[in-house]
């Protein structure tokens, strides 16, 4: 894991004292809300329903134990004891004070971490694939350029008031679980024919309320050249980006409206115009990073675990989640463990200081004190040995965190939605609790396969509704909350937009609803053939058939 | 048989730790919607927005904006269900915020 | 409206001229960048110090064959979360402009140092702030992790100082 050396502390501990001074300009009143705004964003914080909002950043969703036992710490001491982990790998808190706010981020400075560029119309916390460094398909682990990207990114002096926010995300493995192509920017590690990595680069994809796959602008970029070459796509986009309108200031709209061709053309004249004078200092600054994500020392295994066979023959739930939740490593013997913030009923992403401490402890004991948290708002321990997941099992079980619904149909994404956030026209959390208790059966859920079911409180999709393979956006229709159906969404490799399948629901209307598309695949769908694929096969009519013919 | 007066309300956060807040007769921010002037008159409105913009330039209160709502045998209840819920917390923690510290308003976010 | 350049109020010494106005003589004028370009033959023998204001949708690279006849270059923010000026002001100096670089419009202290770094030395800021309040803002960071920044207030660049034998990238800018 990247740990930080004393420029990194001197940053963010300056940045912390800026904030305090900031926050107290605000409330003696020397600076307007409307000046302060701005400033705030810029440090993840948020004026929400009920409080302001503080969102956290967790760069490219690594943490180690500690920091996780300071974000339970600052739950319980500065929150209602819980945190809510979000599709932007981060955690958010729902009800801080800003007159403690400096205090938390100083409590995150004391353990690495920080708030900066969590918000605002900058760049956003870096994501990557929350299996990085463990996943058996890997071709390369891409935190380290998500560190390089986030440490240039961080107070970037001429990147911080762009047109609108600008998210990043990047994968190291063919197999795509970043979204890599629904985001302003997404990366791809990649080897060319003469074995060299490179980046393809993707521009312009994103979700709100005009969704877009990304568009390569460069197939490989070689590794030096990225921070220039970012450089270059930033200054276009900062300069020529829309700003007379907020719903079309992202870079997909650029993008849109140029075209493809005429938006390389800028990108590539720009960056023929400036040559760099040198990258070795970056070269020799990502070599650094480097070395902080070596693989840990993993043991030489075999690949058969008698415990965990024998754990498996013994218990049939521990099977299930075994099956579930578990995904293939890199290294023999070894596993990754999805610890699914899923249960029946609970709230997507929830997770209380007491849980975030149980999982701190799994992770130090059992995972190389390492975890992640997925943009599917899951939490994962990388690098766990198979003889040691029933232990771990037990644990997770014990505390309300073992549910064995990783990647089906209980494995729900969900924004805040009108709960708590104050740009939600609908709530999406009540949504998904139906759903998750209608579906409570996991053999009931295995029978689905793999189904990626996400809900968005409003347009702006940050339960990235669009790209789920069943996509719900709660709208508000004259005071009455309602819900909108689109099918054939996906963020992986594949990337597609889902098509909205017809008129709305009521909240009550929703769960079956489901069930209804569900039980259509199940009596369409081919031996073998999961959701998406029947759906992209069928296409939707035979779902709208089944929807509405009884409406 | 009860009577309603239909009306609207002043509410913001308070700027410290972002409480909703609604502007009382008395010019005081209360915690609780129950407590809040409900006005129909332009003028009345108009005062209750120059009592706000005070508030604003004090550094008491932030984003403050008028909402509809009714009065039903005494108890105010806001139009949106957003405004409601902000009445209220969560719908979905009803252990936490107004609804758990005594300073709720009287009426669900959603009714059914 | 002061004019705050090396962290110290100074007069403005130019004068704005207007499109249809005369030029006047050995004086130090700004013109925006449509005269310029139209009024060129003109202006290249111009006797006094010459200076364009351009507006912050307008290309910087328009100046570039202008850039060694300048010795001010204004460029706006009309709101202070409008950061396209930023680019204009990195383009510029990028394209080696050493004139003087001046910020004017909407400019709010804690975006001060941002301005500095990207180039810019000279302010055209209102009364609202103190002198002090500036100067204690163009320094709030002590660090920055991009390289090639402008460095007024001695910022070192995190990734030259872990690697030793590399010089910061670039030159600061003479003022004025």
């Amino acid at each position: 894991m990247y740990r930080y050396d004393e420029f990194d502390h001197q940053f963010v501990s300056e940045r912390t004292a800026q904030f305090r001074d900031q926050a107290n300009r605000r409330m003696s009143g020397e600076l307007t809300e409307d000046e302060f705004r701005p400033l705030r964003l810029m440090n993840g914080l948020y004026l929400q329903l009920h409080a302001y909002m503080l969102r956290v950043a967790i760069p490219y969703g690594t943490l180690s134990g500690k920091q996780m036992r300071q974000l339970a710490y600052i739950a319980d001491k500065y929150d209602r004891g819980y945190g809510h982990f979000t599709t932007r790998q981060n955690i958010q808190y729902n009800w801080i004070k800003l007159e403690e706010t400096a205090d938390i981020l100083q409590a995150l400075a004391d353990v690495e971490m920080h708030a900066i560029q969590t918000s605002g119309n900058c760049i956003r916390n870096v994501t990557t694939d929350h299996w990085a460094g463990a996943a058996a398909d890997e071709l390369l682990d891409p935190r380290p350029i998500g560190e390089l990207i986030r440490q240039w990114s961080s107070l970037h002096p001429e990147f911080s008031f762009l047109p609108r926010k600008f998210k990043f995300a990047i994968t190291g493995a063919p197999h795509d679980r970043a979204a890599v192509k629904v985001h302003d920017i997404g990366l791809r590690a990649h080897k060319n024919d003469k074995g060299e990595t490179g980046w393809e680069v993707m521009v312009g994809g994103g979700q709100g309320r005009t969704p877009m796959i990304a568009v390569t602008v460069r197939e490989f970029l070689p590794e030096k050249e990225v921070i220039p070459y970012m450089e270059a796509i930033m200054r276009v986009y900062n300069l020529f980006g829309r700003r007379d309108n907020k719903y079309k200031a992202r870079i997909k709209i650029l993008m849109h409206e140029l075209g493809a061709e005429k938006f390389k053309a800028e990108v590539e004249a720009e960056y023929a115009r400036h040559p760099v004078q040198t990258t070795e200092v970056e070269q020799r600054e990502l070599t650094r990073i480097e070395k902080y994500f070596a693989q840990p020392s993993f043991e030489k295994m075999s690949r058969f675990a008698p415990h965990f066979e024998n754990a498996k023959r013994e218990n049939v739930d521990f099977t299930r989640w075994a099956k579930n939740n578990l995904a293939t490593h890199q290294v023999d013997g070894y596993t990754i463990v999805n610890i699914s913030l899923k249960p029946e009923g609970g709230i997507p992403g929830d997770a209380s200081g007491e849980q975030m401490r149980v999982m701190a402890t799994l992770a130090e004991r059992y995972s190389f004190d390492e975890m992640r948290v997925s943009h599917a708002q899951n939490i994962v321990l990388p690098h766990v040995k198979l003889e040691d997941t029933f232990a771990i099992w037990q644990v997770l079980k014990a505390n309300d965190l073992a549910a064995a619904n990783y990647g089906l149909i209980g494995d729900i994404i969900a924004c805040p939605g009108l709960d708590y956030c104050a740009l939600a026209t609908a709530r999406s959390i009540p949504i998904a609790q139906a759903i998750s208790r209608k579906f409570a059966d996991v053999k009931k859920q295995e029978e689905y396969g793999p189904v990626k079911l996400n809900i968005s409180g409003c347009i702006n999709a940050c339960g990235h509704h669009h790209v789920g393979h069943i996509g719900i956006l709660g709208l508000d229709k004259k005071g009455e909350e309602f819900y909108q159906i689109t099918l054939g969404g996906s963020s992986s490799e594949n990337a597609s937009i889902g098509t909205i399948l017809g008129p709305g629901f009521a909240a009550h209307e929703v769960p079956d609803a489901i069930e209804t598309i569900l039980n259509t695949y199940v009596k369409l769908r081919e031996p073998g053939e999961e959701f998406l694929g029947a759906y992209r096969r069928l296409g939707p009519k035979p779902f709208k058939e089944a929807l509405y013919a009884t409406a | 048989m009860s009577t309603v007066e239909k009306g609207q309300v002043m509410t913001a956060n308070r700027l410290r730790d972002g409480d909703a807040v609604f502007l009382t007769r008395a010019g005081i921010w209360s915690e609780k919607i129950d407590d809040a002037a409900l006005v129909q008159e332009p003028q009345a409105t108009a005062a209750l927005e120059a009592r706000a913009a005070d508030a604003v330039i004090t550094n008491h209160i932030t984003g403050q904006y008028l909402i509809d709502a009714e009065r039903i045998d005494g108890k105010i209840r806001a139009a949106l269900t957003r405004e409601r819920i902000r009445t209220l917390g969560p719908s979905v923690r009803t252990d936490l915020g107004k609804q758990a510290t005594g300073t709720a308003g009287a009426f669900a976010a959603v009714e059914g | 409206m002061p004019l705050l350049k090396n962290n110290q109020f100074v007069n403005d010494e130019w004068t704005r001229v207007a499109d249809a106005d005369a030029l006047p003589e050995g004086a130090k004028i700004i013109v925006n960048s449509a005269r310029l370009i139209q009024d060129w033959d003109l202006l290249a023998k111009y006797t006094g110090l010459l200076g364009v204001s351009i507006a912050n949708n307008e290309r910087a690279e328009i100046l570039t064959p202008y850039l060694s006849q300048l010795s001010l270059i204004v460029l706006n923010f009309p709101a202070y979360t409008d950061g396209r000026a930023y680019s204009q002001a990195k383009d510029l100096r990028l394209d080696g402009y050493r004139g003087e670089l001046r910020a004017e419009g909407n400019l709010l202290l804690d975006q001060f140092q941002f301005m500095h770094q990207v180039g810019f030395d000279s302010f055209a800021v209102n009364e609202r702030f103190a002198l002090q309040q500036w100067q204690a803002a163009s320094k709030q960071m002590s660090l920055a992790y991009q390289r090639g920044l402008f460095r007024i207030s001695g910022e070192r660049e995190v990734w030259s100082q872990r690697h030793q034998g590399f010089a910061p990238w670039e030159e600061q800018p003479h003022a004025g």
